[in-house]
């Protein structure tokens, strides 16, 4: 199994969620996140003074997938969060070894 | 009541007082809401305490002091009204009871000093702040207000003829010089110009500047003491150059930076404010405006000194207060003209430089007199029992350290989850509460 992590841009999350309703992932977690990548942050104005704000809100959404999925969902997850402008996020995995559902104590894939 | 009591007058004196006092409060969260979180009750409370602490030098001896028999040279007034003794209930000051006036100015009194808080916001001490209003309320507000508001003993009002309506050099000018003075004193806060310090809620800048310009018709109207043409006026006036003032300063800002903020435009109203107080009574409302578009341009500019001079005025009071005061003061002697609450014409009226030259002798005295005490005041209470806080308590957060209390519940996700399941059972608290909130019962 895969973790699937996407830091996107918060406005893109319900496309991303849809797309991976679509696909047929059946769950997935959401957090509020906020960081920069190359493009750094905003400025803001306060009285002319001038305040660079280098953590930008983004939206981090974690799915668990089987190994043979992780690749396509990556491409799910990137073509609904593209915008083709800077900013657009980060999507990575890494492996998992073991995943348990706590209602039924199910492991592995079943407990996806 | 005695002869020359006006029912109207007194009326409109004390709603005007109630309007002034609601200033404070007003000002509490316009500085409040431009503080960073952890210092917003601290910046509340220093705002609130002067509505204690001068209500209790007023009466027993500021009143005395500004209002009195004059005591020496239009300098002072004697002690001879201490405690409000001798004042009856029916005295009267012109066409009110003189209760309903020294209530009015009471409210000044309260005003100045708080106003001050917001040069040295984040890193003050709350006792040195109480000890510092104390002083410098006794010091230096009771006997400038004796100088400027005693139209028949104070030296700058009487003698040098220096007009000043409602405190732009009184209130406006003397308090923002000694902000200037104080933030000399205690120095930048920790990562000034470094870390972000953004105000953390421009609502509550917006609903404290809203709450200053609807006192701020007490203020400026009020100081009329009746309810005749010349209150009439004062209000129009601060309506419009207020208005004016805010386009100025948006204006300039987006020349300047590119962008109308709402911190732009409540600072540009209450520079508007600060500006036509001490000209409300003397200018046509064409005047006003022009007042308003001047002012406010310029204290945009001026909020932008602290930069370049390096101290760490944190809320601007100079840039706004010292700066918009002192500018009033001097447009009354380019822009008076000559109809309204003196016939002192300015120099655009045909006045030549005569009027000019005295509104600079006021601003020059009540500016050198409250930057000089306000800085000895600073330097003795900070070597005596330390004006600022520590270092640690400064970037911990000072609500917490000086005042055991937080603004606000950031912390809620952890301890709802303990106090909702206490909630849940009957068994008393759970084991996981531990640390979190003793006081609840199960």
């Amino acid at each position: 199994m895969r973790l699937i992590t996407a830091v996107v841009k918060p406005y893109r999350l319900d496309d991303v969620k849809a797309a991976l309703q679509a696909y047929g992932v059946h769950g997935l977690t959401v957090t509020e996140a906020s960081g920069y990548g190359r493009q750094r942050g905003h400025t803001e104005v306060y009285r002319g003074a001038e305040y660079t704000v280098d953590l930008v809100p983004k939206a981090r959404i974690e799915v668990l997938v089987e190994d043979e999925d992780a690749e396509e969902v990556i491409d799910v997850v990137v073509k609904a969060a593209r915008t083709g402008k800077i900013g657009d996020g980060k999507v990575w995995s890494v492996p998992v070894d073991s995943v348990v559902r706590v209602r039924t104590g199910e492991r592995g894939p079943d407990a996806l | 009541m005695p002869n020359g009591f006006s029912g109207g007058d007194t009326a409109f004196v004390l709603i005007s007082a109630a309007l002034v006092m609601l200033m404070t409060p007003g000002l509490a969260f316009f500085y409040g809401g431009m503080v960073r979180v952890k210092s917003t009750l601290n910046m509340l409370i220093m705002n609130f305490t002067a509505l204690a602490v001068i209500t209790v030098l007023w009466v027993l001896y500021g009143y005395s002091l500004a209002f009195g028999p004059d005591a020496f040279g239009g300098v002072i007034g004697d002690l001879s009204l201490f405690g409000m003794r001798h004042i009856g209930m029916n005295e009267l000051s012109g066409s009110i009871p003189v209760f309903a006036f020294a209530s009015f100015q009471l409210m000044f009194a309260v005003i100045t000093p708080a106003l001050i808080s917001g040069a040295i916001a984040d890193r003050t001490k709350y006792i040195a702040w109480v000890l510092f209003i104390t002083l410098w309320g006794t010091i230096v507000y009771f006997p400038v207000a004796h100088w400027v508001f005693d139209t028949s003993d104070g030296w700058l009002a009487a003698k040098v003829g220096a007009l000043d309506f409602a405190g732009g050099t009184a209130v406006h000018l003397n308090a923002g010089v000694a902000g200037l003075a104080l933030c000399l004193v205690l120095g930048k806060r920790v990562g000034f110009k470094k870390d972000p310090m953004r105000p953390h809620s421009l609502p509550l800048v917006m609903l404290g500047s809203g709450l200053l310009w609807f006192g701020w018709f007490g203020f400026n109207a009020g100081s009329a003491l009746a309810a005749n043409g010349l209150a009439g006026l004062a209000f129009v006036n601060t309506q419009i150059a207020t208005a004016a003032a805010m386009i100025g300063w948006l204006a300039f800002e987006k020349w300047r930076h590119g962008k109308f903020t709402t911190l732009g435009a409540a600072s540009g109203a209450v520079a508007g404010l600060v500006g036509i107080t001490p000209a409300c009574a003397y200018l046509s409302p064409l005047g006003s405006i022009l007042l308003g578009l001047v002012v406010g341009a310029l204290c945009a500019w001026a909020v932008s000194l602290k930069y370049r001079f390096g101290f760490d005025d944190s809320l601007d009071v100079v840039g706004v207060h010292a700066v918009g005061g002192a500018a009033g003061a001097l447009l009354i002697g380019l822009l008076s003209t000559g109809h309204g609450g003196s016939p002192a014409k300015g120099l655009f009226y045909g006045g030549g430089f005569g009027q000019l030259g005295k509104q600079a002798i006021g601003v020059l005295a009540v500016g050198v007199y409250s930057f000089v005490i306000a800085w000895l005041l600073g330097k003795l209470i900070d070597k005596t029992i330390g004006f600022r806080v520590s270092e640690e308590v400064e970037v911990a957060g000072i609500d917490q350290a000086e005042h055991a209390e937080t603004a606000y519940d950031f912390s809620a996700v952890g301890a709802s989850l303990v106090n909702a399941a206490r909630a849940l059972s009957s068994e008393g608290p759970s084991e996981g509460a531990e640390g979190t909130s003793k006081k609840v019962d199960a």
